[in-house]
């Protein structure tokens, strides 16, 4: 090993400037770990051989128009120009073969990579050959797979589709024996057990939170009144943490890109998702997919952001599609200057099928299919001044609201389409609107559009509902207002798998909260109003997942005020506070829900769990408290009979359980008791130990104090009860005995 | 409980002081005059004038004669407790944070902190019986490692024969006063996380309670430095108190004056806060103050505690009936 002093001395004969060698970039060539034993080592092993012969910078393209020499350069040219794109060819690394009798080219040509040149190693310095090393070959073989990969299957004209392959395979596929061999049945590998967390005996739900450099899932143990931890990491994350929608996979993400965990025991690494400086990310609905997200700021703050998106698959870590562009490319736009994108700036369609995604840029809507990662039709739609889309969360339909144009001249318009036939299911105009803000019905039944309406004078706004029935036959529209035109709407929400809403309307501090129902036993096909509760201290709603609870919840300005509310009953069930509160979420079974202040308050960090009802279960504080979120589940796969059967039994099955609790609190008051009186034990020998030494120190205590005999705690007052009574006056007075 | 608001400072409070006989209470604040009011009802008796400076801390000898008194003009001053006469000044260099009176009122440990040039220290001196013979020498100096750390408290142990000292550095030492050679320190472990604010003792010297920034209060015997119980609140801690007669603890506090937000008094969380000693379990809360909480002080009859806030205020606490029932 060189010295460094040797090492400095090169790198400036070399010109090679440590402070700017960004040390993140460099990758060690496979094979080769230079003594350095690296945990990804698994990741570079299959791909070791591949390599060896020294060809793996070069690729043959197939499929190439067959032209005269006239037209050879021609032809190389275009060549030279599509893969100087991809990567650095070689000097003289395109080789075309040209038939020697016809002087045709045959079809195909050569194409090799820039390669390290051989430079002049006089001395002896590793450091820096193995800088060079690193970056030109790892380079090189990269490009040349990259071009691979890009270039297979390029259209250059309908006839002519490129056949691209790697010189290497070639000798491979060549030496493929003639005669069959049966492969050899590998021992089957059951795979890790993801859906272990669903079978746990006690039917918890698992949360996770992010609190200073940490990241901890937890049980939430109810009967236990505790978190009881399953995992922890510092550092696990370097931005936030997320669940895929079925709650398979945790998400983390890094510098270098994202990672999926998962598994039966702990939670294992699955899988990883290269993507530099990944910023966001997201999941499709049936978590098949993960898209990734990178934004990069302009050097000129006129101009728009690069933005970077990739769709990778889940379970094989495959990149399906990557998309590139300025961030114009990505959203509407706004209207002074440029916006930079919405995430999700993909929209997948509902379902458990993860079939179609859908991007909204500047007067056009872009379906994708995810069989071949391409546009529907192979284009996409154009509405003009189009400004919102919205998935039903079950069907392939897609609502889509188009404000107002011309002055008014042409009407504002909410649409409903259906993918991938494109076909308008329905759509309704709108006059003088100012805005429209849509929400599906978690089952897709209904879609409730709220539109803010100007009033005559256009000088303010005012509210109202268009509700369409999904499901039913020619999607009827039905209006509703409120039953004060002029109320703000603060929040709206639906009842998940349910046909209620709610809406918190009025003015602040003091709003009203409604429940309307789509449905009820007298009137079927039309919305009726169900109540309205006056002067809430509420500006959120959070309906249970399983309906039927919800909670009006006033953060922020209303310093956490939660009231606990049954629909069914119309009932308040309870009021409680958790001060300053700042996020809500029900747990996924609706069973608990989590109250948090998380860090924009300084104070008071951490979480409460309650009951549904509003019971206190426990809290935990967390300095610097970021996030907490439950791990969804999938959906179940009970029948909504079934489910029925349960909900009319329940007495029935919850007699077990109610034992277990009763076991349970028993234990936990026993337990408690014994660590009171352990607690208790130790302190009074703490007591006695300080009272004996204090009775040994008396004399020289004394002495200190000049001979002063008495102690505080000698008892200098004697403390004595004295009953004292005293007759003040007494009256008679006769009370007249009433009948 | 009706508590009886105290109003003769016009500064924040910064330390409170109870004599030996229960019946009057000494207070310091920002403004340069101690007060003294009767612990009973709360009236005032009179004031101390003389210092330049904010007021830190104060000591009242065993027989209510004399007070010590250490303020950021940079001097600690001896009192005549009934004359309200200024006896003798100590000059230092630098502000002057705690003062202690030792066993027998013939020694006073005063703690100055860093300033300029001078680096923080622990002084001890002399107390004469006749304040003619008062002299400023030190019998002991002693220093912390980073003597730019201010050292908030410091107090004697038992029989005199150690001083325990707490600060900025998060560390609590126990020096030996004869020698002046530091006996035990607090290790990463144990210790507090952030600077220890406040530090108070018990009656017999055996054992004492320090609250930190760290959100927490420690209580550890004082001769072996044993970290006994642990209460975790959800703030900074600026003010320790235990209870003489039961076993409770009293931990005062709230964000910093700066961080104070304006919108909701209750968001800085100004509450007096009950625990239990042994289990370490929260009990309850006295509100009030509408600024931090910066000193706490029981009754040594453990009947009634005073608490003195950022807000200038002294509120003096009588307990109900209820509170010796109190039941866990």
């Amino acid at each position: 090993m060189a010295a460094v002093v040797d090492i400095d001395a090169l790198s400036a004969q070399l010109g090679v400037n440590w402070s700017e060698v960004n040390l993140d970039s460099i990758q060690l060539p496979p094979g080769n770990n230079f003594g350095i034993e690296s945990d990804d080592e698994a990741v570079y092993h299959d791909d070791q051989s591949e390599f060896d012969t020294g060809f793996g910078n070069i690729i043959v393209v197939d499929h190439l128009p067959v032209v005269p020499k006239e037209k050879f350069e021609k032809l190389e040219g275009v060549l030279k120009k599509i893969y100087n794109q991809l990567g650095v060819i070689k000097e003289n690394g395109l080789w075309m073969p040209v038939d020697p009798d016809t002087k045709m080219t045959l079809g195909y040509c050569f194409i090799e990579f820039n390669t390290p040149q051989e430079t002049e190693l006089d001395c002896l310095t590793m450091v820096v050959y193995i800088l060079r090393v690193c970056f030109n070959v790892w380079g090189s073989l990269q490009e040349a797979q990259n071009a691979k990969e890009k270039s297979h299957g390029y259209k250059l004209d309908k006839t002519h589709i490129f056949a691209v392959n790697m010189f290497d395979d070639f000798d491979r596929l060549m030496n493929v024996r003639e005669e069959w061999e049966p492969p050899q049945a590998r021992p089957y590998v059951p795979g890790e057990n993801l859906q272990k967390w669903l079978t746990d005996e006690k039917a918890r739900d698992q949360l996770v939170i992010r609190s200073g450099p940490d990241t901890e899932v937890y049980w939430n143990d109810a009967r236990q009144k505790k978190p009881e931890p399953v995992h922890k990491r510092p550092y696990w994350t370097e931005s936030y943490v997320q669940w895929s929608p079925l709650g398979t996979y945790l998400v983390t993400l890094h510098k270098q890109g994202a990672a999926v965990w998962g598994g039966a025991d702990t939670f294992t690494r699955l899988m990883r998702y290269q993507h530099s400086m990944v910023k966001l990310v997201d999941f499709s609905p049936g978590e098949r997919y993960l898209v990734t997200y990178h934004s990069q700021e302009p050097s000129n703050p006129r101009d728009a952001s690069k933005v970077e998106i990739k769709v990778f698959d889940v379970r094989t870590g495959r990149m399906m599609r990557d998309f590139k562009g300025s961030a114009d490319e990505f959203s509407i736009g706004g209207p002074g200057g440029v916006a930079g994108a919405s995430w999700p700036v993909f929209r997948w369609a509902g379902g458990k099928d993860d079939k179609y995604f859908a991007k909204l840029s500047k007067n056009t809507i872009s379906v994708y299919e995810t069989e071949t990662f391409s546009l529907i039709d192979k284009k996409s739609m154009k509405v003009d001044n189009v400004v919102d889309i919205c998935w039903s969360p079950t069907d392939s339909i897609l609502s889509l609201f188009v404000p107002e144009q011309g002055g008014g001249n042409q009407p504002a318009k909410v649409a409903l389409v259906q993918i991938p036939s494109k076909v308008e299911l329905r759509q309704k105009n709108l006059f003088s609107v100012s805005d429209c803000k849509m929400y599906w019905q978690s089952s897709g039944e209904y879609l409730a559009v709220k539109v803010d309406r100007y009033t005559k004078t256009k000088k303010s706004t005012y509210s109202g509902f268009e509700l369409f029935r999904i499901k039913e036959r020619d999607i009827p529209i039905e209006v509703l207002e409120l039953d004060n035109k002029n109320d703000k709407i603060i929040a709206f929400a639906w009842e998940p798998k349910g046909h209620r809403f709610a809406v918190i309307h009025g003015d602040q501090p003091r709003p009203d909260v409604s429940f309307y129902s789509m449905k009820t036993a007298q009137n079927t096909g039309r919305v009726s109003k169900l109540a309205t509760l006056k002067a809430k201290q509420a500006n959120a709603l959070f309906w249970s997942p399983t309906g039927k609870y919800i909670i009006l919840a006033g953060l922020k300005g209303f310093n956490g005020q939660l009231e606990f509310f049954n629909v069914d009953e119309l009932e308040t069930m309870a009021t409680a506070e958790h001060f300053m509160a700042t996020d809500i979420e029900w747990d996924p079974t609706g069973r608990y829900v989590a109250t948090a202040v998380t860090s924009v308050h300084e104070m008071e960090n951490g979480f409460t769990i309650w009951s549904f009802n509003g019971n206190l279960v426990y809290r935990i504080l967390k300095d610097h408290f970021f996030q907490l979120a439950w791990r969804p589940r999938p959906p179940s796969f009970l029948t909504a009979e079934k489910e029925e059967e349960i909900a009319k039994n329940l007495k029935k099955y919850s007699k077990k359980y109610e034992a277990e609790d009763q076991d349970v609190s028993l234990l936990l008051s026993e337990q408690d008791r014994e660590k009171r009186r352990a607690l208790k034990e130790e302190w009074e020998k703490w007591v006695m130990q300080w009272k004996s030494l204090h009775e040994e120190e008396k004399l020289e205590r004394q002495d200190l104090r000049d001979g002063e005999v008495s102690d505080v705690e000698e008892d200098e007052y004697e403390a004595k009860e004295v009953e004292f009574e005293d007759l003040i006056d007494v009256t008679e007075e006769i009370v007249q005995e009433s009948m | 409980m009706r508590p009886i608001l105290m109003k003769g400072h016009e500064r924040p409070l910064t330390f409170l002081r109870y004599n030996k006989d229960g019946d009057l209470l000494f207070s310091c604040a920002k403004d340069h005059t101690p007060t003294l009011w009767f612990a009973d009802n709360g009236e005032r008796l009179g004031t101390y004038r003389g210092h330049n400076g904010a007021v830190w801390c104060c000591d009242v000898s065993r027989d209510s004669s004399r007070l010590i008194t250490g303020s950021a003009d940079q001097t600690a001053k001896l009192w005549d407790v009934k004359s309200g006469k200024e006896l003798f000044t100590f000059k230092f260099g630098s502000p002057t944070r705690s003062v202690d009176f030792a066993l027998g009122d013939h020694l006073a440990v005063i703690t100055t902190d860093h300033f300029v040039d001078r680096m923080a220290a622990i002084h001890v001196k002399r107390i004469a019986e006749d304040p003619e013979d008062q002299v400023s020498d030190s019998v002991l100096v002693l220093q912390c490692p980073d003597g730019k750390k201010r050292i908030n408290r410091a107090v004697w142990g038992p029989l005199n024969q150690t001083i325990v000292s707490a600060g900025e550095d998060t560390v609590i030492r126990i020096w030996d006063t004869e020698t002046g050679k530091l006996l035990n320190e607090t290790n990463e472990e144990v210790g507090h996380k952030k600077a220890i604010t406040s530090l108070c003792k018990a009656a017999d010297d055996s054992h004492f309670l320090t609250g930190s920034h760290d959100k927490t209060a420690k209580l550890w015997d004082m001769r072996t430095l044993t970290l006994i119980k642990t209460y975790t609140t959800g703030v900074p801690v600026n003010a320790v108190a235990m209870s003489p007669l039961l076993n409770h603890v009293v931990l005062g506090g709230g964000q910093d004056a700066s961080a104070v937000t304006t919108t909701d008094h209750r968001a800085g969380k100004f509450e007096a806060k009950f625990y239990d000693k042994i289990l370490q379990e929260e009990i309850g809360g006295v509100k009030g103050h509408f600024g931090p909480i910066n000193a706490l002080a029981f009754n040594p009859d453990g009947k009634s505690f005073s608490s003195g806030g950022e807000d200038g205020y002294v509120r003096l606490h009588h307990f109900d009936s209820d509170y010796f029932n109190i039941k866990i």
